[in-house]
């Protein structure tokens, strides 16, 4: 299995986009690591009566109302917007995993009564549920953030697991129950985990865009990270009132989040067709 | 020997290529030639993977991207080179001159659309029709080709139908542009038993009601009796022997068209007796040096396996007869 | 027919009520309740406050506030909005549905015909230059945040070219005795950018579903056979492959509708769209958790219904699933 995930990944990468999508990524995780330290502090506002300056030397992507560095504030808004997403899919994936993994395993009414709850809780827009969450806050916890967009995240994901959890529960049957007894759940861990983890990724590289996408916009309708934490969709939001008069102050931090969820949208993608050839 | 007047189709040194994923082009098809005369059958027999479905899609130039035909090879209808057709002059040959059938009726026809609307389609395709002219056209061919009720069926869904029913349809399709030859490429593999003959029957008595061709494509030797006037036994994308029907199967004069037959099954003899020929086709990426078939042949020699044998022409009173073997007796040279 | 239709609405309605609860547990579940949200930053009296709380139903045991709940919203009753109280929560929504089914039903027009027609030009193409760059540029579309695009529309054609209106339906300016013709064409001057801004991020789901749903179609037999029978490149394209490859982009519809509706949100807050998008913005905005969830249950109610209407298109398109 982990050969056939190493080949996933080498087909992917034999791709002109999921070259691209991956370059792109090791490139804004480098700059977000390397160049930190040498930008000044984001959240320090020097001058409250400058306003915003437009792109020059000293500030390549100019500054925004309070003066401060937009280069510094999208370089460390990118580490907030990853780790969010990373974390909050890393806990969707799993949720969905155990879910999935439950709802075949047990089957009968366990796996009715799960079913049609992902059912019902499908038919619910996900930005409404996550709305109806993060209100409770006045200013969310980035630790609640990342449980609250993970929480709501692992649905289509169950439904995944458990389609594979049925088809190798019918495949193995009398091997598995020969082999290793009927009924242990040892065999969920040996071979259906494994046998999934292809789409897994998928699923997770593909969720980790849109989660970007979701967390930038609770951040635009003032329900994320609270500020003066720079993050990419609090700047767009901050930016509103001043795009007639300065873009620069939501060009960029808007640039950033395109690209970023465009890179690992094409890496996914490459990653899917290596998963599915047909679709190429 | 071969008639001096322009044969219906000739088709001269066809050569398809496609890319080897691992480099380099692959030649599935590799110098194929042979003629059609009008209103005569002539099967294309070989084995699976030999090269004779892809002869017949380069005939309506419809294959598989990203196959093509070599420059150098030649497909005459009449006097029409059909390789250097595009466009509307080459639809104009498709289903008008030229018609096809194929080996699936569950899958040649499109399952949303009802039938009758399908065949309507390929009589409209070539030429004006009135609705109500186009309809009732269309349940006389339904009739010609023994559908029963064709009125009713003129509204049936595909899959409303048994699979004899719709491989007359297809084939009523194929009558719909009034063709000059029909491509049958193995029309009874998919069917049953006793639908196969009915089916290869109304082939027939079409045929020479009509005075179409046909290229009755089949792995099947046994089809081929008392149905084709001559055979050409294709291997390895070469044909490989072609003759007569009643010369071919009174002395098979190639190694392969010998072991095709002692793998035909007969009712009579003990089914421990068929012998098929040992191993598969190779691939196009691997065709054997020398003669292509040498590595699966009972009777080979020295040579074989270096030297390609010359397509040698074999006495005959009946119909011109050709292999490629080098225990074939060659033609004393001419005067 | 009956008997299915009568099934798959049984369907719908229990994935309604298997909603709801889950909607209705969303929200008390978590900490607090929603009067002392709304008012962690108004003074009010103690005694006001159990007054409140007893016109909210919230001094109930939870179990009863939950038959409370669904039994009023079975009659249609969603209660009471908090920040426009008195307004009765569904009269609010019900005002603000027909902006949102014109933008919505504008957006799916677009999407639908666009990217099916695009999807089906890349499948023909497969992996030639426009196939590609389609893609790419598809998925560029997708990868932008729909208030990002927005903004960006709207200093560019607002602006900065004033070529088109940045906010609300209708110019206020315009005299409501024009001709129809005026009126229309002002509306759709306003409908433009919005409806664009959220075809352009959705479409490349569209655009890839129907192009894998063609390239499936196009390489099996009977489009070959199509193709042999001498019919014309667009009649095998559309009436034969394309009939086929449409299923799998009617599914698509259902998936999509949350997208659509999520996207709503941001976008009509943008341009002053008086949709429900934006009267989710407003109810965020005053805390008032009433609206909130009045506005999920009808957006939800829209996606089951957006769900059945799908089967329903399948059962019409595809004779296969048709009994004979």
């Amino acid at each position: 299995m982990r050969g056939s995930l190493k080949r996933v990944f080498a087909t992917a990468w034999h791709t002109p986009s999921g070259q691209v999508g991956a370059v792109t990524l090791l490139l804004i995780a480098l700059v977000a690591v390397t160049i930190t330290p040498f930008l000044p502090d984001p959240r320090i506002m020097p001058d409250l009566s400058g306003g915003a300056a437009p792109p020059s030397f000293a500030h390549p992507f100019g500054t925004d109302a309070f003066s401060r560095d937009i280069l510094s504030r999208v370089v460390h808004g990118a580490r907030v917007s990853l780790s969010i997403a990373a974390l909050a899919v890393a806990l969707s994936i799993s949720l969905g995993a155990a879910v999935g993994t439950t709802a075949g395993y047990f089957g009968g009414w366990v796996d009715a009564v799960l079913m049609r709850s992902v059912d019902a809780a499908m038919a619910i827009p996900r930005l409404f549920i996550l709305l109806l969450l993060v209100l409770v806050w006045e200013r969310i916890p980035p630790a609640a953030l990342v449980a609250v967009i993970g929480a709501t995240g692992w649905f289509a994901t169950s439904r995944l697991v458990r389609g594979e959890v049925l088809r190798l529960r019918e495949l193995d049957y009398i091997r598995a129950a020969k082999a290793l007894g009927a009924g242990s759940p040892g065999i969920i861990f040996r071979h259906v985990l494994p046998n999934t983890l292809g789409p897994l990724i998928v699923a997770a590289t593909l969720g980790v865009g849109e989660v970007i996408l979701l967390e930038a916009g609770l951040s635009f309708l003032g329900l994320g990270i609270a500020p003066p934490t720079p993050t990419w969709g609090g700047m767009v939001h901050d930016s509103e009132s001043l795009m007639a008069t300065a873009p620069w102050t939501g060009l960029f931090p808007g640039a950033a989040i395109v690209i970023t969820v465009l890179a690992v949208n094409l890496w996914g993608e490459a990653m899917r067709a290596a998963v599915d050839p047909r679709t190429a | 020997m071969s008639s001096p007047s322009t044969p219906l189709l000739e088709v001269r040194d066809l050569r398809i290529g496609f890319p080897n994923p691992r480099g380099g082009e692959v030649f599935p098809v590799d110098g194929v030639s042979f003629r059609l005369d009008r209103g005569e059958t002539l099967a294309l027999v070989g084995e699976s993977g030999c090269g004779k479905s892809l002869t017949s899609l380069a005939l309506l130039q419809l294959l598989p991207p990203p196959g093509r035909v070599l420059s150098g090879s030649s497909i005459k209808l009449e006097e029409t080179e059909i390789l250097s057709l595009r466009g509307e002059a080459l639809r104009a040959i498709r289903g008008r001159r030229i018609a096809m059938i194929f080996q699936d009726p569950m899958t040649s026809l499109n399952p949303v659309l009802t039938v009758g609307s399908q065949v309507v389609e390929a009589l409209t395709a070539h030429r004006r029709w009135s609705r109500a002219d186009a309809k009732a056209r269309t349940i006389a061919l339904f009739e010609e080709v023994g559908i029963p009720d064709p009125a009713q069926r003129f509204a049936a869904y595909p899959h409303h139908l048994s699979g004899g029913l719709r491989q007359r349809i297809m084939i009523a399709m194929a009558l719909a542009g009034e063709p000059d030859i029909l491509i049958a490429d193995e029309p009874t593999t998919a069917l049953d038993v006793t639908v196969q003959a009915q089916i290869l029957e109304l082939l027939d008595r079409l045929r020479a009601a009509r005075g179409m061709a046909v290229l009755l494509i089949t792995h099947d030797l046994g089809l081929v009796a008392g149905r084709a006037d001559r055979v050409a036994v294709m291997y390895a994308g070469q044909i490989v022997e072609e003759a007569g029907t009643t010369d071919l199967f009174e002395r098979p004069s190639h190694p392969y068209t010998r072991g095709l037959f002692r793998s035909i099954p007969r009712l009579h003899e003990s089914v421990l007796r068929l012998s098929p020929i040992p191993g598969t086709v190779p691939l196009p990426s691997a065709w054997p040096s020398g003669c292509r078939f040498h590595p699966r042949c009972a009777e080979v020699l020295a040579r074989c396996s270096t030297e390609a044998p010359l397509n040698t022409e074999l006495e005959t009173t009946g119909p011109a007869r050709r292999t490629r073997c080098w225990l074939a007796s060659p033609l004393p040279p001419r005067a | 027919m009956i008997g299915w239709l009568i099934r798959r609405g049984l369907q719908a309605v229990l994935t309604f009520a298997a909603a709801i609860v889950i909607l209705f547990f969303l929200m008390r579940v978590t900490p607090g309740d929603p009067l002392m949200r709304m008012t962690e930053d108004r003074q009010i009296s103690v005694a006001e406050m159990a007054r409140l709380k007893h016109r909210f139903g919230l001094d109930q045991p939870l179990a009863l506030q939950f038959i409370t709940f669904t039994s009023a919203a079975i009659r249609g009753d969603l209660g009471v909005s908090i920040y426009r109280y008195p307004d009765r929560v569904l009269d609010l929504i019900v005002a603000r549905l027909p902006a949102s089914l014109l933008l919505g039903g504008t957006v799916l027009l677009l999407n639908f015909t666009i990217g099916v027609w695009l999807g089906v030009l890349q499948a023909a193409r497969r992996g030639q230059f426009i196939d590609r760059w389609l893609t790419r540029l598809s998925l560029s579309g997708y990868a932008m945040p729909s208030f990002w695009l927005a903004l960006v529309l709207v200093y560019f054609l607002s602006t900065r070219w004033r070529l088109l209106p940045s906010a609300q339906m209708t110019d206020p300016l315009l005299d409501p005795s024009a001709p129809f013709a005026v009126r229309t064409f002002d509306l759709l001057r306003h409908l433009l950018m919005p409806a664009f801004t959220l075809a352009i991020v959705t479409i490349a789901a569209t655009m890839q579903y129907q192009r894998t749903a063609m390239l499936e179609v196009l390489r099996l037999d009977f489009v070959l056979a199509a193709r042999a029978r001498g019919l014309t490149e667009s009649q095998v394209r559309w009436r034969h492959a394309w009939r086929n490859a449409l299923f799998p982009v009617l599914t698509l519809f259902g998936l999509w509708l949350p997208i659509l509706v999520s996207g709503s949100v941001f976008v009509e807050r943008i341009f002053n769209w008086p949709g429900l998008g934006s009267l989710a913005w407003e109810a965020i905005n005053g805390r008032d958790y009433p609206l909130l969830l009045g506005t999920s249950m009808i957006v939800t109610l829209l996606v089951i219904l957006g769900g059945v209407c799908t089967d329903l298109g399948y059962w019409l398109l595809d004779p296969r699933v048709r009994r004979p």
